[in-house]
Order: structure tokens, then sequence, then C-alpha cells
């Protein structure tokens, strides 16, 4: 599909000076005090938050052409003048939830304590005392970070029923930002998978067509936010499993670098891999929840000191935007991403997209990456070896499904073999295979030396680019059932995303395109990849990026259907 | 939180036979008795120290064979909190009363190193004469066992934290005496296990997982030792180290020090080693000398019967009961562990700065206390046992740098003071005496202010009681007179003693027919006179003209 022509700047905004978010004085694009900005922005976030509340004054179709703007900021708004209630809102998205989900499944658990929750949001308004960034925000939240309180099971029938003793350090900073953790999501078992088919309870099923899958694993919180279950999710990434169902399912994924987000809460799948992530329907909602869950943690020393930037001030005020805001911006497309085994039609979305950065000012190369393939065999060697020993304290003993027998070792054959699934076994008995004395040197320490080669190539490739750009998956989503008995087929399919988290670094997924499928077509995401620790370039990228994309909104069908 | 499984689990697991899994139980139920009853008291392991060696008698016959035995020693840091959590650690404490999520392994919990930890391992290294790696990291080492909560056990594995260090000894004087240098392999720093509790049913056994995540130092020795004796004496210098660095209680009953026994022999003159034997259980020196020695017999027998092929790779474990090593279990194969990097934590990187500063920290080490006092013309038995006990050589050191004579002052502590220590089984910190008293209480007999007769009443005193030696003098001044205040004055002496040979003249033939013993009669009959006021000195020089009868 060609890109249409680039809208003159007077169409390029997005957000004004009322938003409780600041400015600061070193804000490369200046705020504007255009009143008619202000009205804009009025009318979009009018737009979003009546479309949810099914506004007849609003026509679906609105929603169809309209840039994505920021739920956080509207939910905010609304409450600070007092428009809406936090209960209105949350009784809002809940009723979507009830109407939805039986199409959907992205909840394992959906929490019983919201409307209350929302309750005492509103109390806090009323008191006039200070609001949290999220106050109000209903949050879904992947089974595999820890809630205190509420069902963790990590997709696991072997956690079935367990509640953690403790929030996962990412869910306390939400809940102390004023946001509700609505309910837990569907996800492949302790995240090894890539369709929520590996989940010890439910498959979920794509909003866009739900004969498909949301991708994986982070399905559940992807679909949540697609089809507007809750405002923004969380969701883990070790191997592209915030990317590619961002990608599958048309919403914002953001996998921040590693250790930018405490891990502590998060059940561990591999470690020196994992990443907490966040989905959005927009670029600023993503910037909103990261900005809140980043930071170090001191009970995570892989945890980053490096400081945490207003992640979501760079993004106010696209009004100014020149007609090529990323002017001098330097994009390397990675020539490996967009050749054979890779659907076409996500190749021309990806093209497209690039030809918008383009006309938005940016400069575009082809880089190669020559360890790139490598990727795929090396990261499946690293996590299952890691998963393999992550996965060993699931042993009945402590907590957790503890098998009814009289002996030792059934206690842990029995316990293991009936609370864990196949491709959770496979991966384990993968991972204990490469540890093993002998073995070891020939795939563990092989595999990081492939890892330090990509780093090291990643690292050369983002010296001489900005960005780097690539499809954060080969295809659109596919049908549930499809792959399950091909996992090569599957594992194959993440081979745009393993890279990124070998070499630890942030990357940034914005819908950009469709490719035929499904009712309405199936969503495409096009992959933005920095080098560490710039998130805020990459918020900022997308954010332009995902404002001045013309013609397509990722409004889901079924989420139109029901509105 | 009550964690409770079949017994019978224990008893077939894969690590037990059937048999042994009987002996299992039995050392893991008589360790948790020893908590139950909280023994190991400060007194006992006195004891214990002080006789650490067997008697000569148990010595195996080696009949042309040696043994090599090497320790693998581990040491429990007394921090305030656990090695990768914030639980405190206190033995004894009632089952899971200190855990938490992490130390628990709960699901997504992460281990977050205490630096005490690499401070202790540090000082241990630098005291052991090691090299130290400036860059080193944790490894996880796994294996499925319901004390271990995580399913690994976090620890260091290639790059242990501590290299290539030695440890010097000397052999008790009672067995020989004699200077010893071992070598050592490694430190590293690890993390305990949890404790199983057997049910008195042994219908089911309960996790107790206070103990799990508590820091632990393992020593790895080189196969330098060839005696029980030695072993001992190895394991008693690393609890002395350990106590004189103040990085644990190294008490072996609580398990605060663990000493595994790899034993094997060969004929002397052959290089290639024989098949080595694993001992456990062992919860005292004497007992490990003693279990190395049954166990070196052993396998001399065996050899000497041409059935060295009966020795095998296994754990025995020592029962103190028949004074015999048991099989315990087999060794098929070796166990893989799948030890690979812990990506959970940092390396840990040591800079100059920081081991230099714990390294101008460090206290005085036994081995140099002992060469120390050697020159101070000691006898070694006293040597030895001044520098056996870290409060007993501060002791020592603190009266000696308020003047006292160490002949002297060594008397003093090895006879009364240690005797009343064991008596009251008491620490030799928790005693009112103090140095200060103790240089006073010597220097007050030497310039012959008061008796060692009185001296010894003012000490226990002291100990007992506190106070001061001037004090105590002038208290018994007021309230007994008579006892304490010394008669200094020649004159008053010589009357005495003048009337005491006036009222023995048949003893005074005797005296000066020869019979000098009879000094010591004289004296005793003047003292009574005096109602034990006379100053010997004075007395003694007085009689001793007066019995000569030069005056």
């Amino acid at each position: 599909m060609p890109p249409p022509p680039v809208r003159s700047p007077s169409r390029l905004l997005l957000c004004h000076c009322r938003l409780p978010f600041h400015i600061s004085p070193q804000t490369r694009l200046p705020l504007s005090h255009n009143s008619s900005v202000r009205r804009r922005f009025h009318c979009s976030a009018v737009s979003a938050v009546s479309a949810l509340s099914s506004d007849p004054q609003i026509a679906p179709t609105d929603l169809t052409t309209t840039p994505p703007s920021s739920h956080i900021l509207s939910i905010r708004e609304s409450l600070l003048s007092r428009r809406r209630t936090a209960a209105d809102v949350a009784g809002e998205y809940l009723d979507r939830l009830r109407r939805t989900e039986p199409h959907i499944r992205s909840f394992l658990h959906v929490s019983e304590t919201t409307m209350r929750e929302a309750e005492e949001v509103d109390r806090l308004v009323a008191s006039g005392k200070d609001l949290g960034p999220l106050a109000g925000v209903l949050v879904g939240v992947k089974d595999n970070i820890c809630t205190a309180g509420m069902p963790s099971t990590g997709g696991s029938r072997i956690l079935e029923g367990y509640r953690p003793p403790f929030d996962a350090t990412a869910v306390r900073k939400l809940k102390e930002a004023g946001a509700i953790v609505i309910g837990k999501t569907n996800m492949d078992e302790f995240g090894m998978g890539s369709t929520t088919e590996g989940s010890g309870f439910q498959v979920t099923a794509n909003p866009w067509d739900i004969s498909r899958v949301p991708g994986g694993s982070s399905g559940g919180s992807a679909a949540a936010v697609s089809a507007k279950q809750c405002v923004v999710s969380l969701g883990s990434d070790t191997g592209g499993s915030v990317r590619q169902p961002a990608s599958f399912c048309g919403v914002v994924g953001l996998k921040p670098t590693y250790g930018r987000v405490s891990r502590f809460g998060l059940m561990a799948y591999a470690s020196s891999l994992d990443v907490i992530g966040c989905f959005g329907a927009s670029v600023i909602d993503s910037a909103i929840v990261l900005n809140v869950v980043s930071g170090h943690d001191r009970f995570d020393s892989t945890s980053s000191t490096h400081e945490v930037p207003d992640y979501a001030s760079f993004l106010m005020s696209t009004d100014h935007f020149e007609s090529t805001p990323l002017k001098g911006l330097k994009v390397g497309m990675i020539r490996e991403t967009i050749g054979d085994g890779v659907d076409v039609g996500v190749i021309s979305s990806i093209k497209a997209a690039a030809l918008h950065l383009e006309e938005l000012g940016a400069t575009i190369t082809e880089v190669s990456l020559p360890s790139f393939s490598l990727g795929l065999p090396a990261y499946y060697v690293l996590a299952s070896s890691e998963a393999s020993s992550n996965l060993s304290r699931y042993d009945g003993v402590r907590y957790g499904n503890r098998a009814t027998v009289d002996e030792l070792n059934s206690l842990y054959g029995d316990s293991r073999a009936d609370g864990l699934g196949p491709e959770v076994k496979m991966r384990i008995l993968m991972g204990t295979y490469a540890l093993s004395a002998g073995y070891y040197d020939a795939y563990y320490k092989r595999a990081q030396q492939v890892r330090t080669l990509i780093r090291k190539s990643f690292k050369d490739a983002l010296e001489k680019m900005d960005i780097l750009v690539s499809p954060a998956v080969p295809s659109p989503a596919y049908k549930i059932g499809e792959k399950v008995n091909d996992p090569l087929a599957m594992y194959a399919g993440d081979i745009m995303t393993v890279n990124v988290n070998l070499a630890g670094l942030p990357a940034l997924v914005v819908p950009c395109g469709f490719v035929e499928g499904g009712s309405a077509g199936l969503p495409v995401g096009l992959q933005m990849i920095g080098s560490s620790f710039s998130e805020e370039k990459l918020l900022r990228i997308g954010h332009i990026f995902e404002q001045t994309l013309p013609n397509y909104r990722f409004v889901p069908p079924l989420f139109l259907e029901l509105v | 939180m009550a964690l409770i499984f079949h017994r019978g689990i224990i008893a077939n697991s894969q690590f037990f036979s059937r048999s042994s899994g009987v002996l299992f139980r039995r050392l893991r139920a008589s360790r948790s008795c020893t908590s139950a009853r909280g023994e190991g008291t400060a007194n006992t392991l006195k004891e214990e120290l002080i006789q650490v060696a067997p008697k000569r008698a148990l010595e195996p016959n080696t009949h042309g064979f040696e043994a090599i035995i090497g320790i693998e020693t581990h040491v429990q840091l007394f921090t305030l909190t656990k090695a990768f959590c914030s639980c405190p650690y206190v033995y004894g404490s009632r089952p899971n009363t200190t855990i938490c999520p992490v130390c628990m392994g709960h699901p997504g919990t992460l281990p977050v190193l205490n630096s005490k930890v690499v401070e202790f391992a540090v000082k241990l290294g630098l005291a052991l004469n090691c090299g130290l790696s400036m860059t080193s990291k944790f490894d996880r080492k796994h294996y499925f066992y319901p004390d271990l909560p995580k399913g690994y056990q976090i620890s260091q594995f290639d790059i242990p934290i501590a290299t290539k260090g030695f440890i010097d000894v000397d052999l008790p004087v009672e067995f020989g005496g004699g200077h010893r240098r071992f070598g050592i392999t490694r430190v590293h720093m690890e993390e305990d296990a949890g404790k199983l509790l057997h049910s008195e049913t042994g219908s089911y056994s309960q996790v107790d997982l206070n103990r799990a995540g508590v820091p632990l130092l393992e020593i790895v020795s080189e196969p330098d030792m060839r005696s029980g004796l030695e072993a001992a004496e190895y394991a008693a210098e690393i609890q002395r180290l350990v106590r004189f660095l103040g990085i644990s209680n190294g008490n072996m009953q609580e398990g605060s020090l663990r000493c595994d026994v790899n034993v094997s022999v060969r004929p002397i003159g052959q290089s290639k080693f024989g098949t080595k034997v694993e001992i456990k259980n062992m919860n005292s020196f004497s007992a490990m000398s003693r279990a190395i020695d049954y166990e070196i017999s052993r396998q001399v027998l065996l050899h000497s019967l041409g059935q060295s092929d009966q020795i095998f790779q296994e754990t025995r474990l020592w029962e103190e009961g028949a004074q015999k090593t048991f099989t315990m279990r087999k060794k098929e194969g070796l166990a893989d562990y799948r030890y690979f990097p812990e990506p959970d934590l940092p390396e840990v990187v040591l800079t100059k700065e920081f081991v230099d500063k714990l390294c101008q920290g460090l206290p005085e080490l036994p081995e140099a206390k002992r060469r120390r006092y050697e020159k101070m013309d000691l006898a070694m038995q006293d040597v030895l046992f001044l520098a056996n006990d870290n409060h007993v050589a501060e002791f020592f050191d603190a009266s000696l740098e308020n003047g006292a004579d160490p002949k002297l002052a060594a008397n003093w502590i090895m006879g009364d003071i240690s005797a009343f220590l064991k008596n009251e089984r008491l620490s030799i910190t928790e005693i009112k005496l103090t140095p200060f008293e103790l240089s006073e209480l010597i220097a007050s007999i030497k310039n012959g202010t008061i008796s060692g007769k009185i001296g010894k009443e003012i000490l226990f005193e002291l100990l007992a009681k506190g106070g001061t030696v001037q004090s105590l003098i002038e208290e018994k001044d007021l309230v007994q007179a008579s006892l304490i205040f010394l008669i200094v004055d020649p004159a008053a002496i010589e009357a005495l003693v003048d009337k005491v040979l006036a009222a023995n003249p048949k003893q005074l033939e005797q005296y000066r027919a020869g019979k000098t013993r009879l000094q010591g009669f004289f004296a005793g009959q003047v003292m009574k006179e005096s109602k034990g006021k006379a100053n010997p000195l004075v007395l003694n020089k007085i009689l001793g003209v007066k019995l000569k009868g030069e005056s």
C-alpha cells in the first residue's frame, strides 16, 4: 500500500499544556499554546472517552481515522475536570470486559475489588489530593507478574491457585501511581510460547479475528488492550513476548532495555533475557507506564541505576512538528529481516512504514547484521538452559500443586509431570541437556559466544544508525491450532525479536499497516530498536510515526461490533 | 508453616538406598535433637578445644601405607542477615520463623547479595594466605531436595573468590608437637540449605527453612594431611581462624563449622592415590580424629589383605556409639550439578582499596600469636593454650600491656582463672576480672604487698564480684584486718620467729643437724602465729638467718 502524503504541520498535533505532564524546558519540541490545538485535543480526548461509553455523537468511523490518543491522559483529564468518576470509567471497562471476554478469553483472573478501588480514587479526587499519574487507570497484569492476594500462576497448572505474598516491584509502582489492577492476563505457560495456546488454562483469541491467535506469550495482555478490556497492560518479553503479540493485536508494545524495569516479582523464565514491558493503545500510554515502572530496585541486583528520564514529556507537543520532524534521523533497515521466509504483505507494510519515516525526514539505509540468523539457535539454547534452572523450584514442596505420593522421587516426578505442560517440559529437557557435563561447552558456552557476537554487531550498527527497524514478526497472526504441532515453525517466528533480547536492547513495536485476513485485515507492527537506555528516543520517534501515520487506525472489528 | 511429606519418601529416594536410609535418618534426627536441647554451650566447646586430639594409642598402625587426607570445611558466617535476603538467622529458632519469600524460593523472587559475605570471604582468604579473584561470580548448582527451596544452590564454581593458600598448624605437645603447613585449594561463597526434621514415628518429615540461605564459606584443603590428628588440628586451626577474624562462631555442635573428610590410603612410595572415601557426621575434633584413624585402619587392613578393590568411592558416616564408620551411600558416577553462571547476580568485583582496607584491619592471627608468645619464653604448652582462644589471648595480651609478667600471667590464666571458668561454665569474656586487675594482682604479689595465698583469695573475689585489687585489700582490712593486713615490720616478725624457735627446740636441733627441709615447718608455725599476716618474703628471710643461728 503506498503511503499517503504527509499531512501539513497543523494536522500533526496531539497534546496540550493543560495536561498534568510537565514539559521540561529542554524539551526539543516546544509546547504550543495555540487554542485550536487545545480544542482539537479536547475533541480527541472526548472521542476516546466517549467512544468507550458508546457516545452516539461519535461515530465508530471516527475511531478509524483519528490518530490514537492517550487513554491515560483522557481518564486523568476527565477525573480532574470532574466530568467522569473513576467508578464510571471502571464500570465501563468492566462492562466491556464482561461482554468481550467470552470471545477473547484474555483474563485468567478478574479482580473483584476494581469498583471499590475506583471509588477510592474518586474519594481522593473529591478530597482534592494529588492524584498519581495513573489514578483510575485499569491495568491488566500478565499472570507471571506477582500480585499480592491475587492468583498468579504464570499460566501454569503447577501454580494453580497460588497467591503470592507480595507485589512485583512493577505492580507496586503501578499501584502507588494510582493504577487499579483489573486482572491477570493469559499467557503461554511461564512465557514459553508465541500464541497463548501453551497456557495451562485457556487459549486467548485475537480481537481482530477470533479464529486467530493473539500472539504470545503475553497474548492476554495484548488482546486485552486491543479489545479495550483494560487501558494498558504489563507483559514480559524474553524473546519477543511483548513485541510479537503487540504486532498481532495492533497495539503498541514496548520492550525496555534489560534492567530498566525491575524483574522482582516476575516469574523467571530466562533471567538474563527477561524484561517487563508494557502495552498501550498509543505510544504515549506506553511511555507513561514505562515512566512509572522504570528505575533501580534494591530487590533486583540486575536492575539498572541508569537515570529515568520523563519519557512522556517528550511526546507532548507534536503540534510544532516541522514538516520533517525526523530530519537527520538515521534509520537502519535490517536486511536479514525483510527477505526469505517473511510474509510479502508484512514486507510491503514495513517498506511502506520506512517510506513514511523517510517522508518525516529520516534517511533509511539497509544494514546487515551478519550474526542475525545465529540468534534463534543461541536464544533457544540459553533460554532453555536458564529455564531448566529457574523452573526447578516448582516441585510441589512449598507451594503450588503437589502430587499425592508417598515417595520423594515420585513427589518431584509426578508433581512436575502433572503440573507442567508439554512445551515447558520440552524446554526443561533441552536446557538440562545443554547444561549437562560434556555438553556445556558445545551448547551453553557456544551460545554465550554467539550472544557476544550479536551484541557487538548491534553495537556496531547502532553506532552508525540512530535506530534499526524491522518487522516485529515475519507474519501476521495465524490461525489457532495452525502451528501447535510444528514447534520449529513457531520458534522461527521469533527470529525478528530474539536478537534484541540477546543484546539486551530496547525495542518499540508500533502498528504500521495491515495485511489481508479476517474481516478487517490483520495488523502489522514495525519494530524499532535502539541502543541501551534509548527508550526516550524510541518513544519520541514512535510517537511521531504513530501520530502522522495516515488512514490506519488500529481498532479491532470485535471492539467496533460490540460498540 | 508446616511442610509435611511422608517419611518413606526419604528412605526410597534416588539419593539413598533402602538400607542406608536408616542411617541417614539417624544422622538428621540426631541433629534435630541437638537443636531441640540447645546444646553446645561455650563451655563444652572449650573442653573440646583443649582436648582436640585422640589418645596416641588410637593412632592406626599403618604398616608401610600412608593415608592421604583432604578436608572440605563449611563455615557458617554470622552476618546479621542471610546471604541473599534480609532474614536474620538465629540458631535454635522455632522452625520456619526466619524465612521470607526469597529464601523460600517463591516465584519471582531474586537474590540480593549481602556485602558482608564478600567482606568475610576476603578476610578469610587473606588469613589463609590465598590469592584473591578480583572478579569472581556466582554459579548455580542444581539438585532436587526438599531442603533446597530453589532447586539449586547459589555457589561459586570455576572462579572462587580465593585460591591457593596455606594454613600453619602447631601440633599439640602431648602428641609430640611439631609444626605443619597445609595447602588451601580454594575458598568460595555459597548459601546453606534448610533442614529436614523427621517425625518420631517416622511416618513423615518436615522442612525447616530457617537455615536456607545462610551464608557459608567452603574451604577446600589440599590433600596434605596424613593422620587423624593432623586433620583435627587443621580443622581446629580453621575454627580458631574464623573466631579470631570474627566471621563465624565456628561452633561444631550447632553446625556452624562442618567438616567432610576425604581419606584414601596408598603404599608408601606409590604416587597414584588410592580410592577415596568421604566421611561425614563428625561433631567434634576428637570424633574427627578417631573417625579418620578408624577409616585409615579399615583401608590399610583391606590393602594388606589384598582386598583394596573392596574400598569403594562412597560416603561413610561416623557413628559415635560404635566408634566406626558405616556406608551411607555409594557414589554411582559423578553427580551432574549442571553448574552455570547465576544470571540474577552481577559479578563480584573487588577493588584494591577494599582489599587493602580489610587487610589492614585484620587482627593478629593465631599463628602470629603463637610465634610471638613463643618468643616470650613461654612453654609450648602455654603458647598453644593461650593462642587457642581469641578471648583468652586478648585477655592475656591486655594484662601484658599493663605490665604483667608473661609467665606469671600465663600461670594465673591457665591455672585458677581457667579452673574457675570451667567450674562456673563461663567464658573469659563473662568474668568480672579485668586484665588490668590481673596485672595489679600479679604486681602486688611480686612486690610483696600480699602473699600468693591472699592473692588467690582476692582473685576469686575479683572473678566473682569484680572490683579492684586495691579496694579489696582495703575492704578486707576493714572486715578481717587480721587476715589480710600483712606484718612487714622485720622486728615484729623477728619476735614471732624467736617465739616459734623457742617453742620448738627439738626441730631446731634437727634442722641444724642438716634437716633443712624443716624450714617449711618453721615458716608454717610462724605464719600460724601471725594468723597468716606475716609477709612471707620477710618471714623467710629472717627465719633463714635465725635458723642458721647467725644472729
